[in-house]
C-alpha cells in the first residue's frame, strides 16, 4: 500500500515565526483540475499590522549591519534556495507551470539573489557623492534605507516576482512586508522557510497571503509604513495606493516588469527605496599656509 | 528691556548702552520696478486672462510695492502650451552644450544684477539685506552656474542608463527664498532638457519677474521658462493641468499631501520638499560658544522662515544652564528691524498672515505650560515683526515641539544620553534636517548615521550649496534638489 503523504500547512511568516492568520480565515487553492492543493491563510489587517510592528523592530538592527554582512546573508538565502530547488519546482508545476519553465524560474531566482547579494556593498559607492561645496566644509551624500516597505507582489508569478522585488529592498537595508500572489501563493511561504534558515533575522522580511483587494488599502494607509511597491497593472489599485500614500507621504513605486528578463535586475531597484542623506562638517581653516609637501 | 514672562532673568551683560549702531540702509534708488506685472509666457510679459491684479506688499512698511497678475486656469493653460511647444520644437532637440550656454548666461546676468535683486528680495520678502546679498542671490547664480555644466554631461551621472528629459515641469515655490527656490527648480530642469511653468509665491513675486527679464535678456528661447503669478488657485490649476509631466513643489506638508493626492491618478512625477522640525543637538563636549552661534543661525536665520530651521533644541543636561544663559545673552544682541539696514540680523516677518500664525503659536506655547522668553530688543512700529523667542520646559507632546511654526521660535529640551536624544530627535513625522554639536568625531558619525533626516549639519548649521543635495525623509517629502542627485527628478532613465 502506498504511503500516505504528509501535506504541508501553509501559514504566514511574521517576525520570523509561522503563525496562522489571527482571523482564522482561509481560501482554498485549486489546481487546474480543480483538485485541492492547500488551504491558504486569508491574511487580515491585524496580520499586516503585526507584521509592520515586527518589521519596524527589525529595521534598526538590519540597516545597522555591515554591508558585507548583508551581502553574506543574501548569498546564504541563494544557497538555501539552491538546495531546495526541487521543492519549488514541484510547487510551480502544481500551480500550472511546465517543468522546463519551473526549473528556469527557480534557477533565475537563485541567480537574482546572488546578483543582489553582490550589490549590497557596492550600490552605495555608485549612488554616493562627495560634494565640492564652495566653502570650508567637507560634504558627502550617501543612500540610506527608506525604512518599512510594503510590497504587493506580482499576481502572475509565484517565486521570481517576489524574489526580484524583495531582494533589492533588503539589500538596501530596508525591511518589508510582502503580500504574495493571491493566485499563486505556494512558493511565497516556502520561500519564507528558506529565509527562516538563512541567518536573516526575524521581521526583516514578512510574508502574508490573502486577498489583494482586501489588504492594499491597509498596506497603503498604515502610518508606520514608509514606502509601497506595487507590482501590477490594475489602475484602480494603483490609484488607491497612491491616494492613501499621501497620508504620511509614502514613496510609491509601481513595477510592471517582466521579471524573467535580465533587464529586470539593476541597482536602480535598490535606489528606489533609498533616501539620500547629506552630511556637512566644517574644515578648520586655521594655519592655511598650504601643503608644502 | 521688555520681556513677556515674569520668570525671565535680567541679562547679565549690558546691551542697551554703548551698543548702538548708526543706521546703514541699503539704497533702493537704483531699483527698476514696474507698477504692475503680468505673467511671463512664451517670452513675453502678458496681461492676465481675467484682468485681475493683486498688490505685493513690503512687509517691513506694510506699503504696496507693485501689483501682480492674479493668474487663473486660462493663464496656466497658455503657459503649459507654450512650454510644451518650446519643449518639442526647441529645447529637447538642442544639444546639451548649447542649453548649458544659456544657463551660464543666466548665471552671469544674475551676478551682474545681484545688488538690484538683493534689494528687491529684501523689499518684497522682508529678509535682511545682508542675507539676500550674501546668501540668496549669490547661491541663485551659483545654482545656474552649477547645473549649466551638467547639461552636456548627463550620461556620466547615471551609470549604464540613457538619459531623457521628462517634458514639461510645473514648479511651485515658496516665499522664504523666492529667487533661490526659483533657481533650485529651474536650473536642473533646464539642464536636463525640460521646459518649465513656474508659479511664484503670492507674497514674493517680484524677483521672479526680474528673473523673467533675465531670461528674456539672455535670449532664452520663448516658452522654455514661463512664469504665472497668482495664488493657490493658479498653483492648483498647474498641478492638475494634463499637459505637465512633472510637479516640483516646495512648501508646507499639508499642501504637499494635497498635491501628491491630486496627481495620484496620473503618470506625473513629483518632487516634494516639505516642512521640517529639525533637532539641533548640543552635547556637553561641544565648543559651546560655537554651538550657541549655531543655535542662533539655526533658528533665527531668515526670521526662522526656513523649512530646515533648527527649531527643536536639545541640550545635554550638564551644560543646559550654561548654554541657555549664553543663548539668552547672544539673543539680546540680535538686531530686529529694517531689512534694508545692513546691521539688521532679523528682518520682517514675510506677511501679516504668517505673523498671526507665529503669534498664535506663541500663545499656544504659553497655554501648554511652557516658559516663554523673548529678547528685549526694540522693534519698529510699522511692519510685521517678531522678537526672537525661546520656550523652556517643553515636552515632546507640546504642539510647539511637534508642529512647524516657520518663525523665530525655538523650543528647548534637555537630554542625558545619546540613545535618549536620538529617540527624541527622531520622534517626529518630519525628517528634513538635523544638527549635531560635539568635538568627538565618532559621536558625530554615530548621530549623523542614526538621525532620520536628509541633511545633517555637524558643528555647523543652515549651510547650502548647489553641489549639495537637499531634501527630506518621511513627511518632509521626497526627491533631492542640488548636486548630482538633484538631476534625478528631471530625467527619465532608459
Amino acid at each position: 500500500m502506498a504511503r500516505i503523504e504528509i501535506l504541508k500547512t501553509y501559514k504566514l511568516y511574521i517576525g520570523g515565526q509561522f503563525p496562522r492568520t489571527e482571523s482564522g480565515r482561509y481560501y482554498t487553492l485549486l489546481d487546474k483540475k480543480n483538485k485541492v492543493i492547500a488551504d491558504i491563510c486569508l491574511g487580515s489587517r491585524k496580520d499586516f499590522r503585526n507584521a509592520v510592528v515586527a518589521a519596524r523592530a527589525a529595521f534598526g538592527a538590519w540597516s545597522g549591519r555591515t554591508a558585507y554582512n548583508r551581502a553574506q546573508i543574501l548569498y546564504r538565502i541563494a544557497e538555501m534556495l539552491e538546495t531546495r530547488k526541487a521543492q519549488f519546482i514541484v510547487e510551480l508545476i502544481q500551480q500550472g507551470s511546465t517543468k522546463i519553465n519551473a526549473e528556469k524560474e527557480v534557477a533565475l531566482a537563485v541567480d537574482r539573489l546572488v546578483y543582489y547579494a553582490g550589490w549590497c556593498d557596492k550600490f552605495q559607492q555608485i549612488f554616493s557623492s562627495v560634494n565640492p561645496v564652495a566653502s570650508s566644509h567637507f560634504n558627502f551624500s550617501v543612500p540610506e534605507p527608506t525604512g518599512v516597505v510594503a510590497v504587493v507582489a506580482p499576481q502572475d508569478s509565484s517565486l521570481i516576482g517576489l524574489v526580484s522585488i524583495i531582494a533589492p529592498i533588503i539589500a538596501g537595508g530596508n525591511v518589508c512586508i510582502a503580500l504574495a500572489s493571491e493566485k499563486m501563493p505556494l512558493c511565497s511561504i516556502t520561500f519564507a522557510e528558506v529565509l527562516a534558515t538563512s541567518d536573516l533575522a526575524g521581521g526583516v522580511v514578512n510574508i502574508l497571503t490573502g486577498k489583494t483587494s482586501e489588504l492594499i488599502s491597509h498596506m497603503s494607509s498604515h502610518m508606520d509604513v514608509n514606502a509601497v511597491v506595487y507590482a501590477g497593472k490594475d489602475q484602480k489599485e494603483i490609484l488607491l495606493i497612491k491616494e492613501n500614500a499621501t497620508l504620511n507621504v509614502k514613496r510609491v513605486f509601481v513595477y510592471q516588469n517582466d521579471w524573467n528578463k535580465t533587464e529586470s535586475q539593476n541597482p536602480y531597484f535598490i535606489f528606489d527605496a533609498q533616501e539620500i542623506k547629506t552630511t556637512w562638517h566644517p574644515i578648520e581653516s586655521i594655519g592655511v599656509g598650504g601643503a608644502k609637501y | 528691556m521688555t520681556t513677556k514672562t515674569k520668570s525671565s532673568a535680567k541679562p547679565k551683560l549690558d546691551f542697551t548702552s554703548g551698543w548702538g549702531y548708526a543706521p546703514a540702509p541699503e539704497s533702493s534708488e537704483h531699483i527698476k520696478l514696474e507698477k504692475r506685472y503680468g505673467h511671463f509666457i512664451n517670452g513675453q510679459f502678458v496681461k492676465p486672462s481675467g484682468g485681475k491684479y493683486f498688490p505685493t506688499i513690503n512687509p517691513s512698511t506694510e506699503k504696496q510695492i507693485s501689483e501682480v497678475a492674479l493668474g487663473d486656469a486660462r493663464d496656466i493653460d497658455k503657459a503649459v502650451k507654450a512650454a510644451r511647444s518650446a519643449y518639442e520644437k526647441v529645447w529637447k532637440k538642442m544639444p546639451g552644450s548649447e542649453r548649458g550656454k544659456y544657463l551660464y548666461r543666466v548665471a552671469r546676468i544674475i551676478q551682474e544684477r545681484a545688488r538690484e535683486l538683493s534689494v528687491i528680495e529684501s523689499m518684497d520678502g522682508g529678509k535682511s539685506i545682508r542675507e539676500s546679498r550674501d546668501i540668496d542671490i549669490p547661491l541663485a547664480a551659483a545654482h545656474f552656474f552649477y547645473y549649466a555644466g551638467w547639461a552636456d554631461k548627463l550620461e556620466y551621472a547615471f551609470p549604464n542608463r540613457k538619459v531623457e528629459p521628462v517634458g514639461v515641469a510645473g514648479q511651485i515655490i515658496p516665499w522664504n527664498f523666492p529667487l533661490l527656490m526659483a533657481a533650485w527648480k529651474i536650473a536642473p530642469a533646464l539642464a536636463c532638457g525640460n521646459t518649465v511653468v513656474l508659479k511664484p509665491a503670492e507674497t514674493t513675486p517680484l524677483t521672479a519677474m526680474k528673473l523673467a527679464e533675465i531670461f528674456r535678456d539672455a535670449g532664452l528661447p520663448p516658452g522654455v521658462v514661463n512664469i504665472v503669478n497668482g495664488d493657490g488657485r493658479a498653483g492648483a490649476a498647474l498641478v492638475n493641468h494634463p499637459g505637465i509631466d512633472k510637479v516640483a513643489f516646495t512648501g508646507s506638508t499639508d499642501v504637499g499631501k494635497i498635491i501628491q493626492k491630486a496627481i495620484a491618478g496620473t503618470k506625473k512625477k513629483a518632487t516634494l520638499e516639505l516642512g521640517g522640525k529639525a533637532a539641533n543637538i548640543i552635547f556637553e563636549d561641544a565648543a559651546i560658544d560655537q554651538a550657541v552661534e549655531g543655535i542662533i543661525n539655526g533658528i533665527f536665520f531668515n526670521q526662522g522662515h526656513v523649512c530646515c530651521a533648527g527649531s527643536r533644541l536639545f541640550v545635554q543636561e550638564s551644560v543646559a544652564d550654561l548654554v541657555i544663559r549664553k543663548l539668552k545673552d547672544r539673543m539680546q544682541t540680535l538686531i530686529v528691524g529694517d531689512p534694508m539696514d545692513k546691521n539688521t540680523d532679523i528682518g520682517a516677518i514675510n506677511s501679516k498672515e504668517q505673523l498671526d500664525k507665529i503669534n498664535d503659536y506663541l500663545k499656544i506655547g504659553v497655554e501648554e505650560g511652557a516658559e516663554m522668553w523673548q529678547s528685549g530688543c526694540a522693534i519698529p512700529k510699522n511692519g510685521y515683526y517678531c522678537r526672537p523667542t525661546i520656550f523652556l520646559h517643553v515636552s515632546q507632546s507640546h504642539r510647539i515641539v511637534q508642529e512647524e511654526i516657520f518663525g523665530p521660535v525655538l523650543a528647548i529640551q534637555t537630554f542625558r544620553t545619546v540613545d535618549e536624544v536620538i529617540e527624541k530627535a527622531n520622534n517626529t513625522p518630519f525628517g528634513l534636517s538635523a544638527g549635531v554639536w560635539t568635538d568627538k568625531g565618532s559621536k558625530i558619525f554615530n548621530l549623523t548615521s542614526k538621525l532620520r533626516a536628509g541633511v545633517i549639519w555637524a558643528n555647523t548649521y543652515n549651510k547650502f550649496d548647489p553641489t549639495s543635495p537637499f531634501g527630506g525623509y518621511k513627511e518632509s517629502g521626497f526627491g533631492r534638489e542640488g548636486g548630482l542627485h538633484g538631476l534625478m527628478p528631471y530625467v527619465n532613465l532608459k
